[in-house]
């Protein structure tokens, strides 16, 4: 890896991988962005922890356990520019389904009751290793500071590049109207 | 009286109509101001706040507030559109918007005035409340979780359908829009042609079986933003 080029940090919490797809739809633009950038911590290259300061950080998904909390807080300290990417890091999206439903009526129904579960020891997962699920699922500018939203389920590729060019170069991200989606 | 009034919005004289609304003369002059509540056909009442301007430096709804000779309209301010994404922002964080999947996207109004307005994301925490659904009209269903409280429905079912199917009952943040049946929708005796199920400017009253015959993409304000029309047809 170059030293001069700025790095380039992604995650998904909560979310469906669908922005990540999306950043791949950028087509022969991930040549030239590949040129322009570094990629750190992020499962486009399957770095699992960062190796030094990130220019920017590309969030896609919300909160809807005590992993993603701790995730999305060491992308904060990492990233110069934290990124909420698509509808799920912006209001917790499909996920946040959950949040009028009280948890223990979402487990119940998950590992209970619902009609496609085979459970014969009646246990709702509770090993140590699973992170704990919040009480609702929270987007990620309340639990950090978030610098930018790109909305969009997801953003399109347009956006994403028209985002991540404003940002490497420096400027202001506007994004025009056609850009700006929540669809 | 000759009938002819004359007044400035930012600047620009305008000449309107004798009981003409603020509103209704910037329209004609080919001026757009965000209106959410207020429909072509109903009555005002001023409701939502979207289309608050300043009328000789005091805030007032253009939707209700008559055009009068020498007033001074200010409309195209930082601080009006200021105050109109609040308020946009607080229709979606009070509701539970979810654009993903809902069959309204791109032809909905207040999504619309949120992409005009440049919004990304609200700045009021989500409130996620609780709100019930009522799918058990065959061709009509109603999703709460998308309501804004227009009250378009209740206006256009009493006046123009004379039917009175919709009300508003609670207060505050329990208000909410309730059918004139003892239970649900399927018991009123609503229309699918009725112009109440046709003026919902969010996703909260739905025709069932026509979801997605436009594709997302090519809807009504997915290439030109709201308020276009407006200004392409100065009168």
């Amino acid at each position: 890896m170059s030293k001069d080029k700025p790095k380039v940090a992604t995650a998904s919490l909560a979310g469906c991988f669908g922005c990540h797809m999306s950043l791949l739809d950028i087509d022969d633009r991930i040549l030239k962005l590949i040129e322009l950038v570094d990629f750190d911590k992020s499962p486009v290259d399957d770095i699992k922890e960062f190796t030094g300061r990130c220019a920017v950080g590309l969030i896609e998904g919300g909160c809807c356990n005590e992993e993603n909390v701790r995730v999305l807080k060491d992308f904060r300290r990492h990233c110069d520019v934290l990124v909420s990417v698509g509808d799920c890091a912006i209001n917790g999206g499909i996920p946040a389904l959950r949040n009028g439903i009280p948890l223990k009526e979402c487990m119940d129904e998950a590992y209970l009751n619902g009609p496609t579960v085979h459970n014969p020891s009646g246990q709702v997962p509770n090993d140590r290793e699973i992170p704990l699920v919040l009480d609702k699922v929270y987007p990620c500018h309340e639990v950090v500071k978030i610098d930018y939203h790109l909305p969009g389920c997801p953003p399109s590729a347009d956006t994403l590049w028209a985002a991540l060019v404003a940002l490497l170069e420096g400027k202001p991200l506007e994004l025009p109207y056609e850009l700006i989606k929540y669809d | 009286m000759s009938g002819k009034i004359t007044f400035t919005i930012d600047g620009k004289e305008i000449e309107a109509r004798q009981g003409q609304t603020i509103l209704e003369a910037a329209e004609d002059a080919g001026i757009y101001i965000p209106k959410l509540c207020q429909m072509k056909g109903l009555v005002p009442h001023g409701s939502c706040r979207v289309c608050t301007v300043m009328v000789n430096g005091r805030p007032q709804a253009a939707c209700t507030q008559p055009a009068t000779d020498g007033m001074v309209v200010e409309n195209d301010t930082p601080e009006l559109k200021g105050m109109r994404r609040d308020i946009i922002d607080m229709l979606f964080v009070e509701g539970n918007h979810f654009c993903m999947f809902c069959d309204k996207s791109g032809n909905c109004e207040l999504q619309a005035i949120a992409y005009r307005l440049g919004i990304c994301a609200p700045k009021f925490p989500y409130l996620f409340p609780n709100r019930d659904l009522d799918a058990s009209h065959p061709d009509i269903f109603i999703d709460r979780n998308r309501c804004v409280l227009c009250g378009r429905c209740v206006e256009a079912s009493r006046d123009i359908d004379g039917k009175c199917v919709f009300e508003f009952v609670g207060r505050g943040p329990h208000k909410k829009i309730a059918v004139n049946a003892e239970a649900k929708l399927v018991d009123t005796d609503i229309d699918i042609t009725d112009k109440a199920v046709n003026v919902c400017p969010v996703g909260a009253i739905i025709k069932k079986r026509v979801g997605y015959a436009v594709p997302i993409g090519e809807r009504l304000y997915d290439k030109e933003p709201i308020g276009s029309d407006v200004e392409n047809n100065k009168k």
